[in-house]
């Protein structure tokens, strides 16, 4: 499952791969997060990664967006910004340049701050060229009002997206957990990311919140034409709404397809609910055994 | 007194009450046995001490007492605690104030120092100022209440400042024709901690980096002057700037090894670094002239125009060039209006900054490091600037220290210049800017004007800081107000 015409490399629907990921593995120290992982995320699509805990799925997050750097592998991005590979950059480059936003699985927003402030800052790069950086906004030049009055703009429109256009001017912090949830995406989207990278965004909400979230990434990805990866600890709230699937355990791939595949994917369903006779057996011997029952499969 | 009031109150459970008044009485007591107890006396060459238990008996009964009243308050029973308060107030202040010195009422005086007896007074003033406001509300202040309380004051002041602030500045402008000299010498002493706390401000308070080596940046502004005016003889006016970017360019050099560090560790650094650049110009005596500093530094001149009395053949100073009579009082003002400038210029950039992009990415930085990375903003650079900036504004302060003063000596920048900046900007609300002027003036401007209380004078400091610890643990006038609105309307911090 490692080599170069792995069908893991395609994209199910055949849509243009926007994000490639190629023998991705993240050691820290003895201890392997992610073993040899490879998937492909199409363009203007909701790629899944789910996984039970401690899969890895953060970790495959965390080297894409930077946070990590990569044991072993290439992240490619391959979007409308131009192409870059994304282990050899910089954290914050990546977000600037190639335009990968994320979110968090423990909501990491400015609580101090407005929630318009919040997405004004999430459209710093943009408004320091056009502040000169800082310096014609400090003599008060009317390009850098004219760039504001657009992204309070921008801002004000995924506010209307996410609901919180009454509450624009409250203590972000103040807000209550579903609403900082969404406020997260809005910021993210507010960077215009080519591929928006949600790490568990439905934890915490309740049915109807999570279905409102379901809507919104819909709408997301109708309306922007972007890529969505999307991790998940819960399967059902995935499997709606993705396109394609990754599924990880122990830190490697188990099975990759659209969502139909995947849930009949018998590794799959080991890995989620178990069986009897693979509980006794070591991680090891029980995922070799995965293998060949998906290999036969 | 409270306690024969209380017995009008059966209905009151009395248990817990009399156990704090008790316990109270108790850790008085402890405290004071052996500290009030007993004074050394040194007579004749041999020391000896006398016992003062009279005081300890009047501090462990005023205590319980005030600890009773409290404890009433705080059951609903505000009464009691009002009129007990009351007639140990309004007594004690008739028999300091009215009663003659050989009347036998004059026993009743609890301590021998004045200033101890009005403390008294102070505090009972206090138990019935909160007694009477107990009893107003009907119900007991909670420490919650009392905090929205103060919030809602803090939004309020915040909201006004606008209004405020002009009023201020025109207070500050007409000053020095209203006041004697020795007033508008604390004036500049005060205004000069003002730019310093702006200046820190834009390190701690918005960008969240906390420096405790602020101080250096001053040191280097004040030595940059120094040094330019004793061995090139440049005047103020160049020096100022070239200060400033060389502070600036030494807060970059800081920040450079700091910039993974936060909290505790970036603290303990930035200590380092304040003195460690104290100490190199304590031992490069050869160029900073060590120990005994630089002096005859150019005092200021007016665009050049210098305040002598008697100008040089061919030139002239401040008074023959205006045509007044020659006045010392003239450069204390000039002084005055430059630090002024120089602060309004520093207030005047932070808050344009905090609007700018890179202003928001410095309240961001504060809020969440790695938030920021993720939306793209370079950490780096973002930091680098608010540390340059605030060393610079440091460094313009330095120079007008050096240039105020005349002489410049490494005695000036010890750690607790630095400690007292910080507790400007701490006490006054972090990333405030009203709350550092009121802080200021609490630190500064109050112990110099307060200097006939000589040895109470840093007690009450100490008392007062506690106190505003107490109360307004996020500082003075702790709020923020959004640096932009999509709505018109103000002061939607939510629910």
């Amino acid at each position: 499952m490692t080599s170069a015409t792995d069908p893991a490399l395609r994209v199910p629907s055949g849509a243009r791969p926007l994000l490639s990921v190629e023998h991705l593995t993240m050691r820290f120290g003895g201890l392997v997060a992610v073993h040899d992982v490879s998937f492909v995320a199409g363009d203007g699509e909701i790629t899944g990664i789910i996984g039970p805990n401690g899969a890895g799925k953060t970790t495959v997050f965390n080297c894409l967006t930077g946070f990590y750097k990569p044991t072993v592998g290439r992240l490619m991005l391959d979007g409308t910004r131009g192409r870059f590979l994304l282990e050899q950059m910089e954290g914050f480059r990546i977000a600037q340049k190639a335009g990968v936003a994320r979110t968090f699985q423990n909501i990491r927003l400015f609580p101090g701050m407005s929630v318009l402030e919040n997405l004004i800052v999430a459209q710093h790069n943009k408004l320091m060229r056009a502040s000169g950086f800082t310096v014609f906004g400090l003599i008060g030049l009317p390009v850098y009002r004219d760039a504001e009055r657009q992204a309070m703009e921008l801002a004000r429109y995924w506010l209307g997206k996410v609901g919180l256009v009454a509450q624009a001017d409250w203590t972000a912090g103040n807000l209550p957990y579903g609403a900082q949830r969404r406020l997260e995406i809005a910021r993210a989207m507010c960077t215009q990311p080519v591929l928006l990278c949600l790490d568990e965004p439905a934890a915490g909400l309740n049915p109807r919140e999570s279905a409102e979230l379901n809507q919104l990434l819909l709408t997301i990805k109708e309306e922007q034409r972007i890529g969505i990866l999307l991790i998940e600890h819960d399967m059902s709230v995935v499997m709606g709404i993705s396109d394609h699937i990754v599924v990880l355990d122990y830190g490697r791939k188990i099975s990759d397809g659209t969502p139909a595949e995947v849930r009949a994917d018998p590794a799959v369903i080991r890995a989620y609910l178990g069986e009897e006779e693979s509980e006794s057996l070591p991680p090891e011997v029980a995922r070799d055994l995965g293998e060949s029952l998906r290999d036969g499969a | 007194m409270a306690v024969e009031a209380k017995a009008l109150h059966p209905a009151v459970d009395l248990g817990p009450v009399v156990k704090e008044m008790l316990q109270a009485g108790a850790i008085t007591l402890a405290l004071t046995v052996g500290l009030v107890g007993i004074e050394t006396v040194e007579s004749g060459g041999t020391l000896s001490f006398i016992t003062r238990f009279g005081s300890v008996a009047w501090a462990v009964v005023l205590v319980g007492l005030g600890r009773g009243a409290l404890a009433l308050v705080r059951h609903r029973r505000p009464m009691p605690a009002l009129a007990g308060a009351l007639v140990v107030g309004v007594g004690l202040a008739f028999i300091l104030l009215v009663v003659p010195d050989n009347s036998p009422l004059v026993d009743l005086i609890p301590f021998r120092h004045a200033v101890v007896n009005w403390t008294v007074v102070v505090c009972a003033a206090v138990v019935a100022l909160r007694a009477g406001m107990a009893m107003r509300s009907q119900e007991a202040a909670a420490v919650a209440d009392r905090e929205q309380l103060m919030d809602r004051l803090g939004a309020r002041v915040q909201y006004y400042s606008r209004f405020i602030a002009p009023v201020l500045v025109l207070a500050a402008v007409a000053l020095p024709f209203f006041l004697e000299r020795r007033y508008v010498d604390i004036g500049v002493l005060v205004m000069t901690y003002v730019m310093l706390g702006w200046g820190l401000n834009i390190v701690v308070g918005l960008a969240g980096l906390l420096d405790l080596g602020y101080v250096a940046f001053y040191a280097v502004g004040a030595y940059s002057y120094a040094l330019f005016a004793h061995y090139l003889g440049l005047n103020f006016w160049l020096c100022l700037p070239i200060a400033g970017m060389i502070a600036a360019s030494f807060g970059i050099l800081l920040g450079f090894p700091v910039l993974r560090l936060r909290g505790d560790y970036l603290a303990i650094v930035t200590l380092g670094f304040g003195e460690m650049i104290r100490i190199i110009l304590l031992n490069w005596w050869w160029f900073t002239g060590g120990p005994n500093g630089v002096h005859d530094i150019p005092r200021p001149s007016f665009f050049g125009l210098p305040f002598n009395r008697t100008p040089p053949e061919g030139t002239q100073s401040f008074h023959t060039f205006f045509g007044l009579d020659f006045s010392p009082t003239h450069r204390v003002i000039f002084t005055y209006y430059l630090i002024l400038a120089l602060a309004l210029i520093t207030n005047a950039v932070t808050l344009r900054m905090r609007k700018l992009p890179l202003g928001r990415a410095w309240e961001a930085l504060r809020e969440d490091e790695i938030a920021c990375r993720a939306l793209g903003i370079n950490p780096t650079n973002t930091k680098l600037t608010a540390f340059a900036l605030g060393a610079m504004f440091g460094g313009f302060a330095g120079s007008f220290f050096a240039t105020r003063q005349g002489f410049v000596s490494p005695e000036s920048f010890t750690f607790i210049e630095s400690a007292v900046i910080l507790a400007i900007v701490v006490l006054g609300g972090m990333g405030s800017q009203l709350g550092v002027v009121l802080a200021a003036f609490l630190l500064i401007g109050m112990p110099e004007l307060f200097r006939e209380l000589a040895s109470f004078r840093m007690l009450a400091f100490g008392a007062g800081m506690v106190l505003i610890m107490i109360w307004r643990p996020r500082g003075l006038l702790a709020h923020r107000e959004p640096t932009i609105l999509l709505h018109r309307t103000p002061a939607g911090a939510g629910p």
